[in-house]
Formats: C-alpha cells, structure tokens, sequence
C-alpha cells in the first residue's frame, strides 16, 4: 500500500512538470510533441551529473542534478524554439523529430561514453545506484522524494506565474491572440521563447525524476517510454491549468504505478492478470478519458500556428 | 513587352528536390560531425561506409543480394510513409501508423503461425487489423474532438503490448522470438515471382516491393484525380470551408484513417510475410518504422511518387549503419542521422520561401535594368 502511494506520487510528480512544461510551451501558442525528446535529454544530463557525483555530498547530488537536467532540457528545447519561431516550421513536425533525434542521440552519446571508459562496455546504460539516495528521505517505512516536493511547488509557482503575474497573463495573450498581444507592445517572439525555454527546463527535470523512479539505472535505448505523450494527455484533460493538471496526473499516475506494484496486493495477483495489461492501463485510461472530455477542450486558440506579423 | 522565361527554380516539384537534397546533405555531414567527435580516426570511411550500405560488398553478386535485403525493408517503410503522406494531405498527422503497423504484423503473424492460413489471407487480415486501429483514431477525432496524435501514441502502446501478449502463444521455445515462417507454415511466406533470381537467389526478394510501388501510384492517382481525392485534398486545406462546400468532413477524417491504417498494416505484412524478420514479443518499444516513415514522407516533399525515393534512401542510410564497426561507433547513427533529416525537413518552407524570394529580387533586377536602359536611351 505505501509502496503504491509512494509510485503514485513519483509518476504523478513526472507527469504533472511534464505536463506544466507543455502547459506553458501551449499557452505561449508553441505546440510541444517533443517533450518526450525533452524529457531523455533532461534525463541524459541528470544521469551524467549523478554518475559525475557518486560519493559527493547529499545537497550538492541534488542541486546539481537537477539543474544539470533543467540545463540540458533547456538547450535541447532550443531547437524546437529555433525551428517553429523564427523559420515557421510545422511544430508537431519539428516535435516528432525531437523525439527520435533525442532517443537516438543519447543511445550514441551513452554508448561513445561507455566505450570511452571500458572498450568492452557497448551498452547504453548508465548506473547510479548510491547517487540516487541523496534524493530519497525516509519517514518510517515511506521513501519521500525531494522530487515529490518539486513537482509540487512547481504546480504551486506555475499557478501563481501565470495567473497572478503580468508576465504569466501577457505570455497567454501570445497563445491566445498573438496580433492583439502584438498590437499592445508585447514581443511575441520573446514569449514564445519563454514558452519554450520554460518547457525545456520542467521536461528535462521530468525526464531526471522519471529515470530514477524505483530504478538504479537506464537503458537509454528505450527512450522514456511514451510518458511525454502520456503527460500530454494529462495537460490536455487538465485543460491547461496547473491545478487541474495536478490532480490528472495524481490519477494517471495511479494507474501507472499499479503495473509496478499488482503483485503486492493478494487480491490483484489473484486475478491472474497479465502483466502487460496492466502496463496498457494507462494509455486505455487517458484514451477513455480524453474520449469524454475533449469535445469542450479549449485549447490556446493560436497554439501551432506560426506567428506572422503581416496577417490579420 | 518580352515574357520573362520562367525560372527552373520555380517549379514546386523542382524545389521540393532542392530542399531534399540538402536536407539530405546538411543531415549527413552532421552525422559525420558526431561521428568525429566519438572517434576521428575513422569517422570519414565511416561516413563513406553508411552511405555505401550494399555497394561495401567486393563481388557484384553479393552486392546484389544486400541491395535486395535493402529492398526488403524498403517496401514496409514506403507503406508507412504513404500512410503518413496520405492522411497529412487530409490535414493530420497520423503518427498512430506505427501503432497500426504492429497489430498489422500481429495480425498477420498470428494467423500464419496458429492458424497456418495461406499468405494472401493473413495480409489481408493485416489491413483489416491496421484499418482497425486507424478507425478508432478517425472515430475520436471526427466525433470526439481527440488530438489524432495523442490517440495515435496512446494506441501505439497499446497495441505493442496486445501484440507482445497475442504473439507470445507462436513464439518459439527458448527464445522470445515468434517461430520462424519458412519451418511452420510455408504458404504464409509472400510469393517471389522470380524477383529473387535477380538479386543472387535472395529468397526475402518478393512481391513486396512492386505491390508498395504500384500503391504508391495508385494513391497519387486517387489523390488527384478522383473526386474522393479532392475533397479529401479540400478538407485539409480548409476543413470548415469544404464542411461549407458540402463535404461530410467526419466521413472524411474517419476514412482517410481507414486507408492510412490499412496501408501501414499492409506494410507489416510486406515485411513479415517474407519470412526476412521474426516478431521479438518481448520488445519493450514500438518499432522504429513507422517512425522512419515520417522521415521518409517529409523528405519525399509529401509526393508519393517521391516517396519511393525517399523511403529507399532512408533504409540505404539505416541499412548501411549497420556496417558500422559497432566496437568503435553505434549503430544508432543512422537514426540520428534520419532524425535530424526529418528535423531539416520542418524547414522545407523556409527554404522555399528564401529560393521563391531571391527569383523574384533576380527578376525584378533584370526588369529594372531593362527599364533603365530603355529610359537611358530615350533621354538620350
């Protein structure tokens, strides 16, 4: 039962900065598909700093990590900003290809770095069982998760931000009506990049929180999974509000923290189902889910749309 | 008052040849940059290597045989991107036709393998499969407002694990792999039709690949001369205008995912059917063709007569990656390399747009210097 609480709050914790991060991406009028490229990118670098730091102390493993997967998340989400602002390009494209490009990049950047250290070592994993405890605080038998608080200040910040702040309400003028947003004074172009450069920086420490969930190492190989289109959906039934997207990710999450721990409750493994239903139950969910809720989904009316100073 | 001879550079097909060009050449040189910084030393043979693919084979026979390998793949890749250029015309992304391509090889396998049917029954089975799962995409979108991309992936994973568990009863004893055609069931195995004597007695050389070409026209023809491809070509121009015209755009969206599913569960078939790959029903990601066919319809400018080239081109590069000398370099390279191909690919327009500027600065010169000469000599 702990044990399922506990991956419940650590997917959900992926899920909503994901989600969060294409949030503002959306809001500023950029569509996000690569925040899955986002996310293996985010993980890359927070794997690299954790094998970087094995044996430094606790505070230092935890700062760093996380900014070394909010820095990289951000650089790579410079080429979807560079690509859908300034040279118009179709945005779910230039995400779909992030996304291979992110997978295959790391595989090779992984391997090279393996090979580097031990010419037998072609795999593309990267191991950091002790850093990984310096994230990890113990109340009985519940392993909180410095990340499980991130998430949720993040949630708390991006409410504030984008409600209550001018900067928030100008950058969801840009999804909404860039011309008007324009008209006003307000440079689209910096918003969008805002937009952007924000969600690079949530997917890349999404991508950091969901590597290190329950396991000690990754195989690069495998990308994430599909947890970025997954945190898509979340955003898209949270309908674009960070407190609602909180509470769709703590039920997506649920279920995809069951596939983990089914076999802990007696009654579940009594059912004698197989395992890769359970793996299928988040998807079949948020497409259920979606199925009812998007016939009133109001999505940032100008998002993907390239923003053209000359049209009306 | 003289016609100014229209530029080649203006012609649409011709550019769209432009820009893939140099997709294909910035995509390969970053390849060889990456390649560099792993390891310099062999990183320009390597490079050399990749796009060599079949042709690093010394004798011409054995030459033949990889290039037929090489078009073994090409034919399930050419379905996939036709999927994806199908159903773009219309207006959407179906990203859903990897998803659609593995319950067509589930599909397709399962009835060879258990049920022993003869092979043009379990391809037609993949279509119903791959057209199957295209329907759910068209249903939510058409009458639920679904992003076809998010329903798209949701069902790629759902459909990778329904396949894994379906194909796990056909796989063989020691190994996740599903039995092999050619010992269980042989009439299932895609007739050569003696294809495979012109590639060295490469007994994978089949049907296939004219079956994807002659598709490949057939859509292009559907597309622009039958009524059908009209509206389908006005919905995604204008989905509200053709709703205004008179177009029932939902039958429209819900059809075009039937065909963009069938196609790509044929293109399954195309591939499993010749016995050339068994299905590894532990794998834990979907498949990276119908991934690849993205690439390969955006390179092939959405054409599908392009298509063809494209598509035979990114498997040149993803077949030749794996000449790698995988002690020093990774096979993904190739996939880095399609990858960034379809990442240039987002910026076909802007190429475009940059080529259509500097003809129409070049012509305004000539008109220019032609009306200053004139005024020129009359003031004289």
């Amino acid at each position: 039962m702990i044990l399922l609480l506990q991956y419940t709050l650590i997917f959900a914790s992926v899920l909503s900065l994901v989600a969060l991060g294409g949030c503002f991406s959306e809001h500023s009028g950029v569509i996000n598909l690569g925040l899955e490229g986002i996310m293996v990118i985010g993980a890359l670098g927070g794997a690299l700093s954790l094998k970087a730091l094995t044996g430094a102390a606790p505070v230092m493993i935890v700062i760093v990590t996380i900014l070394a997967a909010a820095l990289f998340g951000m650089v790579y989400s410079t080429l979807l900003g560079v690509a859908s602002i300034h040279f118009k390009a179709d945005q779910t494209l230039v995400g779909t290809a992030m996304n291979i490009l992110a997978t295959a990049a790391a595989t090779v950047i992984v391997k090279a770095i393996n090979m580097a250290e031990n010419p037998d070592n072609v795999s593309s994993t990267i191991q950091y069982v002790n850093s990984k405890k310096a994230f990890i605080v113990r109340f009985g038998k519940f392993e909180f998760n410095w990340f499980m608080l991130l998430a949720f200040l993040a949630l708390v910040f991006a409410y504030i931000i984008l409600y209550k702040t001018r900067f928030g309400l100008r950058l969801m003028a840009c999804g909404e009506n860039p011309q008007a947003a324009d008209s006003v004074g307000i440079n689209v172009y910096e918003m969008r990049w805002a937009g952007v450069l924000i969600s690079g920086v949530l997917g890349g420490v999404g991508g950091i929180v969901y590597i290190t969930a329950g396991v000690s190492e990754w195989k690069f190989e495998t990308g994430v999974a599909g947890f970025g289109f997954l945190a898509l959906a979340v955003m898209i039934f949270g309908q674009w509000k960070p407190v609602n997207i909180g509470l769709a990710a703590l039920l997506f999450g649920f279920f995809r923290a069951l596939s983990n721990v089914y076999s802990g409750f007696s009654w579940l493994a009594a059912l004698k189902i197989p395992g890769s239903i359970y793996n299928m139950m988040p998807y079949v969910i948020s497409l259920i889910v979606l199925a009812f809720t998007s016939a009133n989904s109001r999505a940032p009316k100008a998002e993907g749309i390239p923003y053209d100073k000359g049209s009306r | 008052m003289n016609k100014e001879k229209e530029s080649i550079f203006k012609n649409a097909g011709v550019q769209s040849i432009i820009a893939a060009i140099f997709c294909i050449i910035v995509g390969l040189f970053i390849g060889f940059l990456v390649l560099l910084a792993i390891n310099p030393a062999g990183a320009g043979s390597s490079i050399v290597t990749i796009v060599k693919n079949f042709l690093n084979y010394p004798t011409k026979p054995a030459q033949l045989k990889y290039l037929g390998n090489t078009l073994v793949k090409t034919a399930p890749l050419l379905m996939c991107a036709l999927s994806i250029n199908f159903c773009y015309k219309v207006g959407l992304f179906n990203i859903g036709a990897a998803g659609q391509y593995v319950v067509g090889a589930g599909a397709c396998l399962y009835a060879a393998l258990a049920w022993k049917l003869p092979w043009i029954v379990c391809l037609l089975l993949a279509v119903a499969a791959g057209a199957l799962w295209g329907t759910i995409v068209g249903f939510l979108k058409a009458y639920a407002n679904v992003n076809e991309v998010i329903s798209g992936i949701m069902l790629n994973w759902i459909g990778l694990y329904l396949v894994n568990m379906l194909l796990a009863n056909v796989k063989e004893q020691a190994s996740p792999y599903t039995l092999q055609l050619s010992s269980t069931n042989s009439s299932a195995i895609l007739p050569t039709a003696g294809l495979d004597k012109l590639f060295s007695n490469n007994k994978y050389v089949t049907i296939a690949i004219p079956i994807a070409i002659l598709i490949a026209i057939l859509l292009q023809v559907i597309l622009t001369m039958t009524k059908f491809g009209y509206e389908l070509r006005a919905t995604g121009f204008n989905k509200d205008a053709a709703k205004y015209a008179g177009m029932n755009e939902k039958r429209n969206i819900i059809l075009t995912l039937v065909i963009g599913g069938a196609l790509a569960g044929m293109g399954a078939a195309l591939l499993y059917l010749t016995g050339y790959e068994q299905w590894a029903t532990t794998q834990s990601s979907v498949p990276a063709m119908g991934f690849n066919g993205i690439a390969a319809t955006f390179l092939g400018g959405l054409n599908p007569i392009g298509t063809i080239f494209s598509s035979y081109f990114i498997q040149h590069i993803t077949s030749g990656g794996s000449y790698l000398d995988k002690s020093i370099y990774p096979s993904q390279i190739s996939e880095l390399i399609s990858a960034i191909i379809i990442y240039l690919c987002g910026f076909v327009l802007f190429f475009k747009y940059v080529m259509n500027r500097r003809i129409a600065a070049g012509q305004e010169k000539k008109i220019r210097a032609a009306k200053a000469a004139e005024k020129g000599g009359e003031d004289k």
